[in-house]
């Protein structure tokens, strides 16, 4: 603890983050606003594929206009800090690796581990705060019976955000203040007008903030042509689950397992991609009813209300943001550490390498990993 | 909180003698200075008085002083007005200049024109042989800036004026960060086109100065009216070029009675205090004249942006590189210019001081300084011990 007790509120422009820093202004708490530069808008501009001038979400000028507005009203100091080269090298390219790979990323996962708890927790600890709050839909609280600090889901589920925040160690969650967990988003808009801030009806952000419109194709080819990178052969075949060649696609990031629409092939039945092999490039389709399975491989795990996984644990298991989680049994596989398989009762559709695996305990985060 | 401001390279306060010289021309002597009548009679008096103060700054003649919005306007008139993209003009200038010039030269280059950057050494400063080395038939312009705003360095401008009247090519120098520090003297400095800003010497923002020799032909930028002796169209701001003639006179009287000396003794204790009682530290373009406001210190193993903003909540103003669009940091391209790794460039710390400053303003900042730089590497990840950071070669 630092002796003034300063929080740092991690800033974006939009209610959430805005509402955060009023309710613990209201509190009397020293703060200080930070918004992070992670991606320079420009960049890709006219590369091919791109409009001449891209207006996307992240680190908009908007965006920092809105938050400067924010800190301004509520009389806090601000500062906008720049970790784009960190965010380019452990989100943005990873991101398009995980593509070409042909696997699915959730960069917001990355960008929470890798940027918001460590990178900022570190600048904000160096400025004299002693944590970071963030308008995340999650609760932390500490459990002096186990000795551990937990993560656990949003009291108003449908904003839940725990999904993302699996990767968070002890010592960040430690640091960590999520002040909307038990908070409706109608109640934060309030929060917002009581307070006069004027972006109280700015409407919710969905899409990965450095990808203007969403469209993660065109972001992935213009970022490769800006590197000056020959982009990878990725095209190869669709094939079924019997190994027969029914057509060719044009690139592996093109899929992601579960989808329908795009793949070029006209049967009497509907295909789906059920598994996307970056090593040969094959795309194997195949019937709805094969999209389902019931185990699936975590590596990297983190493991938050557990020290470790000793044996075999019974768990509700979540595969993607909105998935309702699934009863299984997470168990230590292999000689690797990091390493565990997963069993789930009910098979369980799109099982998606790329995305994370949490594993809840009702409304606690036990752990996760990513899905390999 | 006690705030004492460490960043007058950025902007300076306006002294109270100019705020009282602007005072009455804002509503008592409002006047337009093309009216014919008594009001613009009286602007017009006060703007010519302005600038013949100027003009004894610069030791030019009053009618080759050019007012303008500022230094980025100033720099824009030399470039644009001078060079003919059509002609496929060659322009010379140097990595270290003020964006106002780097983009104004980039503009240009995309029109057409020929630009040639001259490199810098480890200490920041422009080699004028590299410039004569550049010159072309073709070569119209030679812009280098008097002083960086980063480092302070002063750069060797008489010597290229010298070679700039040899090879009979235009010479601009950017001396916003030089003015009312050294002395300004276009004859000694053999510019054709020099640049001032207001607020950078203690008169206020939105007023600046272009210095055109006699005879250099200048295309303006602004279409208007004859203002300026057709140089540059549109009412002039009154206030601001008194206050901008009152800075400068006394910009001429402090560089005689020793405020400079004053300074510079100040900015040399920020200096010394800091290499003595924190390690691995320097100061950047050490070794080469520069003007006596500025230092740059790099700290090992910190990020320039944090100590800044930790610096600020402490109530001191300090500045690192340069600002973007959103106000977060940016590699500074002048520390990238002198060869500096990027770790260092970016752990790079500039104070700059000005006529308000005093003693205990730096008593003070050096009282903040070494608990920030403590805190910041205790909890920066690449943070060596003091044990092996001593025996750290720092390049």
């Amino acid at each position: 603890m630092t002796e003034s007790g300063m929080i740092a509120v991690a800033m974006s422009g939009g209610v959430d983050s805005s509402a955060v820093a009023a309710l613990l202004r209201a509190e009397g708490r020293p703060l200080v606003g930070l918004t992070m530069q992670l991606w320079n808008q420009r960049r890709l501009a006219g590369q091919p594929g791109m409009p001449e001038a891209v207006q996307g979400r992240c680190c908009s000028l908007d965006d920092v206009y809105d938050a400067r507005r924010v800190a301004e009203t509520l009389g806090i100091p601000y500062y906008v800090v720049n970790h784009e080269e960190r965010f380019e090298r452990d989100v943005v390219r990873p991101f398009v690796q995980e593509y070409l790979s042909g696997r699915t990323p959730i960069p917001c996962s990355l960008c929470n581990n890798h940027i918001k708890f460590d990178q900022l927790l570190v600048t904000a600890r160096q400025i004299g705060a002693e944590s970071v709050a963030t308008g995340h839909y999650a609760r932390v609280e500490f459990d002096s019976g186990r000795g551990r600090w937990l993560l656990k889901r949003a009291l108003d589920r449908s904003r839940d955000q725990s999904y993302f925040l699996f990767g968070l160690t002890q010592e960040q969650l430690s640091r960590t203040r999520f002040p909307l967990g038990e908070m409706r988003k109608e109640e934060v808009r309030e929060v917002a007008r009581r307070h006069g801030l004027a972006l109280a009806e700015k409407p919710d952000s969905q899409e990965i903030c450095f990808v203007p419109g969403g469209d993660y194709k065109r972001f992935i080819d213009a970022y490769l042509a800006e590197q000056g990178e020959t982009p990878a052969e990725t095209s190869g075949d669709l094939v079924t689950t019997g190994g027969e060649v029914v057509g060719e696609h044009a690139g592996v990031q093109n899929f992601t397992v579960g989808q329908r629409k795009g793949l070029g092939v006209a049967t009497g039945s509907p295909l789906y991609v059920l598994q996307i092999h970056g090593d040969t490039r094959q795309v194997v389709v195949g019937g709805d009813q094969e999209l389902y399975s019931r185990t699936l491989r975590a590596r990297d795990l983190n493991w938050i209300s557990i020290a470790e996984l000793r044996e075999p644990l019974r768990v509700q298991a979540k595969i993607r943001h909105r998935h309702e989680p699934a009863a299984a049994t997470v168990e230590p596989a292999g000689g690797a550490e990091a390493v565990a398989r997963v069993t789930f009762d009910q098979p369980q559709r799109a099982i998606t390498p790329g995305q994370a695996v949490v594993f809840y305990d009702d409304d606690l985060v036990v752990g996760g990993g990513w899905i390999a | 909180m006690r705030r004492v401001y460490l960043d007058n390279n950025a902007t300076t306060p306006v002294l109270p003698e100019v705020l009282e010289a602007m005072r009455p021309y804002f509503a008592e002597q409002f006047g337009n200075a093309s009216s014919i009548h008594h009001h613009g009679q009286q602007a017009r008096a006060a703007v010519e008085r302005a600038r013949g103060s100027v003009a004894e700054l610069l030791g030019c003649r009053a009618a080759e002083v050019v007012f303008t919005s500022g230094g980025t306007e100033a720099d824009n008139l030399a470039l644009f007005g001078l060079i003919d993209v059509e002609k496929g003009d060659h322009v010379i200038t140097s990595t270290i200049e003020h964006h106002a010039v780097l983009h104004s030269a980039k503009r240009l280059a995309e029109l057409g024109c020929d630009v040639t950057y001259v490199p810098v050494d480890g200490q920041g400063r422009v080699d004028p042989e590299d410039i004569r080395r550049a010159l072309r038939p073709n070569t119209n312009l030679i812009s280098v800036m008097m002083a960086n705003n980063e480092t302070g360095v002063l750069q060797p401008v008489g010597e290229i004026g010298k070679l700039a009247a040899e090879a009979d090519v235009y010479f601009h120098t950017d001396a916003v960060q030089a003015a009312g520090k050294v002395p300004l003297e276009v004859e000694r400095i053999g510019c054709d086109l020099l640049s001032l800003s207001g607020h950078k010497m203690h008169a206020p923002q939105g007023i600046g100065a272009l210095f055109v020799r006699k005879g250099t032909l200048l295309r303006p930028l602004l279409y208007g009216g004859s203002h300026e002796r057709s140089r540059r169209a549109g009412t002039e701001n009154v206030p601001g070029i008194v206050g901008l003639g009152k800075a400068a006179e006394l910009a001429v009287a402090a560089l005689a009675g020793g405020e400079m000396e004053r300074l510079g003794a100040l900015r040399d204790r920020i200096q010394r205090t800091v290499l003595e009682s924190i390690e691995a530290t320097g100061v950047n373009g050490e070794g080469a004249p520069r003007v006596p406001t500025t230092t740059n210190l790099y700290f090992e193993f910190i990020e320039g942006e944090a100590m800044v903003i930790a610096l600020d909540l402490k109530g001191v103003a300090a500045a690192t590189g340069a600002a973007c669009s959103s106000g977060a940091t940016e590699p500074s391209h002048v520390l990238t210019a002198m060869g500096l790794r990027p770790e260092r460039a970016r752990g790079s710390l500039r104070l700059s001081l000005g006529k308000q400053n005093t003693s205990e303003d730096v008593d003070f900042a050096l009282s903040v300084l070494p608990d920030v730089v403590a805190r910041l590497r205790e909890l920066s990840p690449v943070y060596k011990r003091p044990e092996a950071a001593a025996h750290t070669k720092v390049k």
